[in-house]
């Protein structure tokens, strides 16, 4: 088995603007299975970072436990780290966050540890609109202990040992909706076409982007029977929209039936340009994002593309009105500010 | 575009560039595979029976592999194949029972071939096993042909030549050495079945009409005979200061013999600019090594002499202009000519064919350039019982070539006294076999190893510009061998990709480190999907493997370019879809008919 990457690249790998090849977005060989849907999402990371010319030391990579916690090991060898404790990584995300808000945030999560586990922590993040990308890599099933149907296995689903799964998902993507996360899509690991551009506009959107991406296990969960094989998802995909992100401000260049391009701009100045939109769906009404979900539920469709997306509402540290430098460069007496300084305040509540 | 077609055997040998790129087409990944397993023996077998001179080709061999080897496209270097071959050599154990054994039933068949060189030998070594009774003849004192009289034996020991020509004479070769012959008509006449024609490129060119050329004879010599009047010892010493006119490898030969006579100022001088000059970069190397001045751009005018006696050459400084078609002026400077004070003067300004003992009225054609007209497969003339091979057949070519025209030669001729038709010639033996051992284990060394080439030693100079036979080159120790064999990329052993077993996970796409796979959408056109690549394949001289259509629609197209047969894709691959396995590609010789 090969441990070590050879260290030869195609001699004209492409670089992008600031000079850096995809190689410096790569990170150690993969230990997952051979043919995991994971090491494709992994993929897609590296390349939406390398598109978008991002500093690696500029991205912090925080996950927690299972398979999916594993890959940050994977992809972008330069950037920061943390493998936390299981279903903890949205606590570790919203305190790294609120000590440097200046870095790119990555909390990349299985179904187990977002679904089950880590539950509790996955809805407060929403609820706190945390400003990073919480991407799951959800294959509905515990690929490290064997296989065991997970919470987001659908009702019905056969696993590889032949049993039916006889209780019903948790729909993330549906949930993260409801609770009012700013940011929601939903895609497939084995389509990178429409992967990697919503992995750049959950980079570029400031605020809670969530993305939930089927992400087939080959070992315990692509057997027939499944919803989650590679075969069944690529039967039943179904597309919201195509989407591409805009950097720069410029008008439509290429003419669409009417009322099938719309564009909807980011908080710091890019633009989603979305086309051939499902018809009666409006990725900034939330109604007709939850009736886009149910309709695809009933016609048994894996709906992917951007679901939902909220601009006006602002991030944690738009809520808490924090500073406009981050907490770790300012110096111990602007962060403590002494005995006088407490005694002052507390003369003004006298 | 239309699915590869990898059932061709052209297909994966072309994947193989060193084996593909040498004449007689030596599996080459193979043997070096050997050599990193200490099984030199077997190295040496799998070489001798391709290019049967493994030891003298390790030493000279003019390396048409290492240009093609994939590791210049990759990082800079070749691999030192040619070196590693003298590995193998150096290191044997016992070959010769490894080779066919005599005494061969007769077939009743007889052979004659004129000259005793590589070529003839080659097909020598090939028909004897058959039964074929084989006179071979040649004017020189033993057999080797240029290979004795023009490579100087600090390149060449005469050990190593006389083992490895002996391992084919000693297959019951009756020679006739010292015999020159003046007849193909008396040849033929004597009811040989076949005649081989290996008489080389026997000629040295001359400047007959340059100033003073006739006066100054005595002291102005003819590069390759005077290397053969060294070789046979008719000739061991020179003067002080020597010019070498001419820029290929008789004229390092050349200078660096000089500088073992006796030459102290040895100038070699060249008319074309030193990057244009016909030998190889390191024989230039070795020669300016041992304090051989090249000047380049310097057209001869005349040989200057003062009483009787050459005192030096005056030539004319020129520059290289090229036009937009690459073709090349040497135009004059302007500047003053320039003198240049000589003793002696070797012209080595190349070699060319001659076959004044050939009769022109037995049906034998020759062309307008007065060389015989031959067939570049089946390499018979016109006259049907006549074959050439080697520098007799084509030109000045190299050993390699000659061994490559001696097995095709040799196939004709044993296809032509079975009453066959000469031109129906044998498919290559090939085999594909998985190296798979396990989930991910393979059965070669995958891993890449990211060495530099590594430097042959040489012998201190001091002591080899004492010695003209002293060997220079040390070789490769076993250690340093062993590191060399490690940075082999292993090319025949090949991706082979089963469409109908892909899942399209893009999992091998995401894993090549040199962006090779790519999963999309067909085009009509080459030109057009190769663009279309993650890495666009801008190498047209490099195949793409196109894989039929995908359960998706899309196709699998695979640069082959700058792949690096590390295995990762089979690796990486949950359904095998790809799979790493070993081509073994070897040309059919005539005993293997």
């Amino acid at each position: 088995m090969t441990y070590i990457k050879p260290l030869f690249r195609h001699p004209k790998l492409p670089k992008n603007k600031i000079g850096y090849t995809l190689k410096e977005y790569e990170g150690a060989l993969s230990t997952l299975c051979a043919g995991c849907g994971h090491d494709s999402i992994s993929a897609a990371i590296v390349q939406a970072c390398y598109d978008l010319s991002i500093e690696p030391h500029r991205v912090a990579k925080i996950s927690g436990i299972g398979c999916s916690s594993k890959t940050p090991a994977y992809f972008l060898g330069n950037s920061h780290g943390f493998n936390s404790v299981h279903g903890r990584m949205p606590s570790v995300a919203t305190g790294a966050n609120l000590a440097n808000k200046d870095l790119v945030y990555f909390g990349v999560s299985g179904d187990g540890d977002t679904a089950s586990i880590g539950m509790g922590q996955f809805v407060h993040a929403i609820r706190r609109n945390l400003n990073m990308v919480y991407l799951v890599m959800n294959n509905g099933c515990y690929g490290l202990t064997k296989g065991q149907d997970s919470a987001t296995a659908d009702k019905g689903s056969k696993s590889k040992a032949g049993s039916i799964n006889p209780f019903l998902p948790v729909d993330l993507a549906s949930m993260a909706v409801e609770l009012g996360a700013t940011f929601v899509a939903q895609s497939f690991s084995g389509d990178k076409g429409q992967l990697v551009p919503l992995i750049k506009a959950a980079i570029h959107h400031t605020g809670f982007a969530f993305i939930n991406v089927i992400s087939p296990c080959v070992t315990f969960n692509n057997n027939v029977g499944s919803t989650k094989s590679y075969d069944y998802v690529r039967g039943h995909l179904g597309v919201t929209s195509l989407m591409d992100l805009v950097m720069e401000k410029e008008p439509i260049a290429v003419d669409y039936e009417q009322g099938t391009v719309a564009r909807v701009a980011l908080h710091d100045g890019t633009e989603l340009e979305l086309s051939k939109l499902a018809n009666d769906w409006d990725p900034k009404n939330r109604i007709s994002a939850m009736n886009a979900i149910e309709r695809a539920r009933e016609n048994e469709q894996v709906l992917t593309g951007l679901l939902y997306l909220n601009t006006d509402y602002g991030d944690l540290h738009g809520i808490l009105d924090t500073n406009d430098t981050p907490l770790n460069h300012m110096d111990e007496s602007t962060l403590c500010p002494g005995k006088a300084k407490l005694e002052d305040i507390n003369k003004g509540l006298q | 575009m239309k699915p590869t077609d990898t059932n061709n055997p052209e297909y994966y040998h072309k994947v193989v560039d060193c084996q593909y790129a040498c004449p007689a087409h030596t599996p080459v990944p193979e043997y070096i595979r050997l050599i990193a397993a200490e099984k030199y023996t077997e190295a040496y077998m799998i070489n001798w029976e391709s290019n049967v001179f493994p030891g003298i080709l390790g030493r000279t061999c003019d390396r048409p592999c290492e240009p093609a080897c994939r590791r210049v496209r990759v990082e800079e270097e070749p691999v030192a194949i040619c070196r590693l071959k003298r590995v193998a050599a150096d290191n044997k154990g016992e070959v010769k029972s490894r080779m066919p054994q005599g005494p061969f039933a007769p077939n009743g068949k007889r052979i004659a071939l004129i000259g005793a060189g590589p070529a003839s030998l080659t097909v020598a070594r090939d028909l004897a096993p058959l039964g074929y009774e084989i006179h071979m003849f040649d004017e020189q004192i033993a057999g080797g042909g240029m290979m004795r009289s023009q490579i100087p034996a600090f390149r060449l020991p005469e050990e190593v030549l006389n083992e490895e020509v002996n391992y084919i004479l000693e297959m019951g070769i009756h020679t006739q050495f010292f015999t020159y012959v003046e007849s193909l008509k008396e040849v033929l006449e004597q009811d040989y079945d076949a005649v081989f024609v290996g008489t080389g490129a026997p000629r040295g060119r001359d400047l007959p009409k340059l100033p003073g050329r006739k006066e100054g004879d005595p002291f102005i010599h003819i590069g390759i005979e005077w290397l053969a009047n060294v070789a046979f010892e008719h000739v061991d010493s020179i003067g002080k200061r020597v010019i070498v006119l001419g820029g290929g490898n008789t004229a390092m030969d050349c200078c660096r013999t000089s500088r073992r006579l006796g030459g102290e100022q040895v100038k070699v001088v060249v008319r074309s600019p030193f990057k244009d000059m016909k030998a190889s970069p390191w024989e230039k190397e070795d020669a300016m090594h041992e304090d051989v001045e090249i000047l380049d751009n310097h057209v001869p005018l005349s040989f200057e002499m003062e009483n009787g006696k050459l005192v030096g050459m005056k030539f004319q400084k020129v520059k290289a202009v090229y036009d937009e078609k690459g073709k090349r002026q040497l135009l004059p400077t302007g500047e003053e000519d320039v003198f240049i004070p000589a003793d002696e003067v070797l012209i080595a300004i190349g070699q060319e064919n001659s076959f004044p003992w050939i009769e022109r009225d037995i049906g034998l054609k020759f062309d307008e350039w007065e060389m015989p007209v031959v067939d570049k497969v089946t390499f018979q003339s016109t006259h049907p019982k006549v074959f050439f091979g080697g520098d007799s057949a084509f030109g000045p070519e190299n050993v390699i070539t000659a061994v490559a025209h001696g097995h095709q030669a040799a196939v004709s001729i044993h296809l032509m006294c079975e009453g066959k038709d000469i031109h129906d010639r044998p498919s290559p033996y090939v085999n594909l076999i998985s190296q798979k051992m396990g989930i991910h284990e393979w059965s070669y060394d995958s891993a890449v190893a990211a060495d530099k080439r590594y430097v042959v030693p040489q012998a201190a100079k001091a002591v080899t510009l004492k010695d003209r036979r002293m060997e220079v080159e040390l070789g490769f120790a076993p250690p340093l061998g062993f590191k060399e064999a490690q940075r082999c990329l292993n090319c025949d052993v090949q991706t082979v990709f089963s469409e109908n077993l892909c899942i399209e996970c893009d999992a091998c796409m995401d894993i090549c480190p040199t962006s090779c796979i790519t999963f999309t959408s067909n085009e009509e056109k080459e030109t057009d999907l190769r663009k279309k690549l993650l890495v666009p394949a801008e190498n047209p001289t490099q195949d793409i493997l196109v894989s039929d259509k995908l359960a998706t629609g899309r196709v699998m197209v695979k640069d082959e370019d700058v792949c690096l047969h590390c295995g990762l894709c089979a690796e990486r691959c949950p359904t095998s879809a790809w799979d790493m396995q070993k081509f073994f590609y070897s040309v059919t010789k005539a005993h293997q008919l």
